[in-house]
Formats: C-alpha cells, structure tokens, sequence
C-alpha cells in the first residue's frame, strides 16, 4: 500500500511537469557546432531524443510540424547517446527534452517530456 | 525548415495499449508478489519479464491475452509505439525480478522487498500514469556508465 501511495504522489507529479516548459536564463551558450547543425535565425528548438523512449517519437512530429510553418526556426534532433558530453554539460536527465534557443544560442526555455503544441508556439513568439 | 535526423531507426511497432494492459496485469501479480511474499509468483512474473527482454513485450502471456481477447473488444483508435521502449522496461523488470528471487532464496528478505516494491512502484506507474521508464531511467545509466572524459 505504501508502494502505491508514493508511486501515485510520483506519478500525479510526474503527470503534470512533462512537456511544461520552463523559462531558462542560462550562461551556456550553445553554438552550430556543438550540436552539428546550424540554428535557425531567430529561435532552434533543439531536440534530445533516446531509443528507449516513447514519447520522443510524438515530440518529434509535433516539433516538425510546428517548424513547417516558420521560416526562422527551425527543429533539430539530437540522439543523446551519440552526444553524451553535451548531455552533461546542458545538464539533460531524460528524454526527450526540449531546449528552445534564441538566435544567438541562448537558451530561454527548457520541456522535459512531450511539450503541448500550443505552450510551443507561446514560447516561440515571445523571442524576437 | 532545416531537418537533421541522427535519430535511430524505425523498428518495430506494437499496439501501445497492450503494453499497457501488460503493465496493469504486471502490478496485480507484483503486488500478490509482496503481499504473500510468495517466491514462486515472482518467479512466474520473472519468467513473464524474460519473455518480454528477450523475444519482445508483444510476445508475452500478458501479451497473448490482450490480442485474443482484449483487443477484439476495444473500439478506441489503434496507437501504436515503438517496441524499444517498453522492451526495455521488460528487462529492468527483468532485473529486478532476479534480485528479488535471489533475496528470497538467500534469506535476505530486504531485499525481495526492495526489490519487489520498485518493480511494483515501475509497472503501476507505466499502467496508472503512462510512464515511460526508458526515457527516466536509460539516459541516466549511459552517463552513470560511462564516465565523463575528463
């Protein structure tokens, strides 16, 4: 019973921080190089996906989707296993997070979990 | 626009609600398992576990069940999801499982608890809430395992 009892607090928690995203100031910046891609010109939403993961598949298309129609920003997938020096220094504990980058490489905003579309497109209008 | 996939490959998929309703089955036999203390449950649901690590989840008892029975009466939309995952899931269920029988045969009971418990806690979190282990847990012990360079 007492299993249950923490697992369900886990799990309520857990339900509700997935896909949130988060207003980040961090000092790190994160260049084309680092990830092996060049960032959009005004926003990146830089993608850290594992194989073992379910809903990385359904953050991806979401993410796809929502770049089809901006000319600025653009999607970047990264496999977290082939880059594990990166996963630590941008401090990534699961998959899949979501980093959002401004144009110079700043990260303003961080999903872990399946980000909602719309709490994408909020985030991605607020960076000019 | 740009696209740049250095994502794995698409594999196999199975009807993610089946791995669902394996993880609901999965909860009630762990939570037998701790109640009763009974060795040969968790060895039944060790058996479970390795069917699901070795050959795949859609392969299981659980599995089974679902396809001939459960399935033909659902009328929701058929989702599908990526085998890898919940196999995953199977092998750390896997390894928990083992821990637990190897708690109960040397007499460490602690350690059938423990053990027991966090399989419980996993498969009733993945049936109740959608959990998904591997994305938690594999990230995680790829840096555990191997250390930082410098």
């Amino acid at each position: 019973m007492i299993v249950l009892a923490l697992a369900s607090a886990y799990g309520f928690w857990y339900q509700r921080s997935r896909g949130v995203i988060k207003a980040k100031e961090r000092a790190v910046v994160i260049t084309a190089q680092m990830i092996g891609a060049p960032l959009g010109s005004r926003a990146s939403l830089v993608q850290f996906s594992s194989a073992f993961c379910t809903p990385c598949r359904a953050t991806r298309a979401l993410l796809e989707n929502v770049v089809e129609d901006l000319e600025d920003v653009v999607h970047i997938d990264i496999d977290a296993e082939d880059h594990l020096e990166l996963v630590r220094q941008l401090n990534i504990l699961s998959t899949p997070t979501t980093l959002i980058l401004d144009s110079k490489g700043h990260e303003v905003g961080r999903a872990v979990g399946a980000p909602k579309r719309e709490q994408v497109l909020n985030a991605l209008a607020a960076i000019r | 626009m740009t696209q740049v996939k250095t994502q794995v490959n698409p594999s196999t998929v199975i009807d993610a609600r089946g791995a669902r309703f394996s993880a609901a089955i999965t909860t009630a036999v762990l939570a037998t398992a701790l109640a009763t203390s009974n060795l040969w449950v968790i060895v039944a649901q060790a058996i479970v576990f390795a069917i699901g690590a070795f050959r795949g989840p859609q392969f299981t008892p659980y599995a089974l069940i679902f396809k001939n029975i459960v399935k033909l009466r659902l009328k929701s939309a058929v989702v599908t999801e990526d085998v890898r995952p919940p196999q995953f899931a199977q092998s750390v269920g896997l390894l928990f499982a083992l821990a637990a029988i190897a708690g109960s045969i040397t007499g460490i009971s602690g350690l059938f608890v423990v053990a027991v418990s966090f399989a419980l806690a996993a498969a009733f979190l993945n049936a109740a809430f959608n959990f998904c282990l591997g994305c938690e847990m594999y990230l995680l012990l790829l840096r555990a395992r191997k250390p930082q360079a410098s």
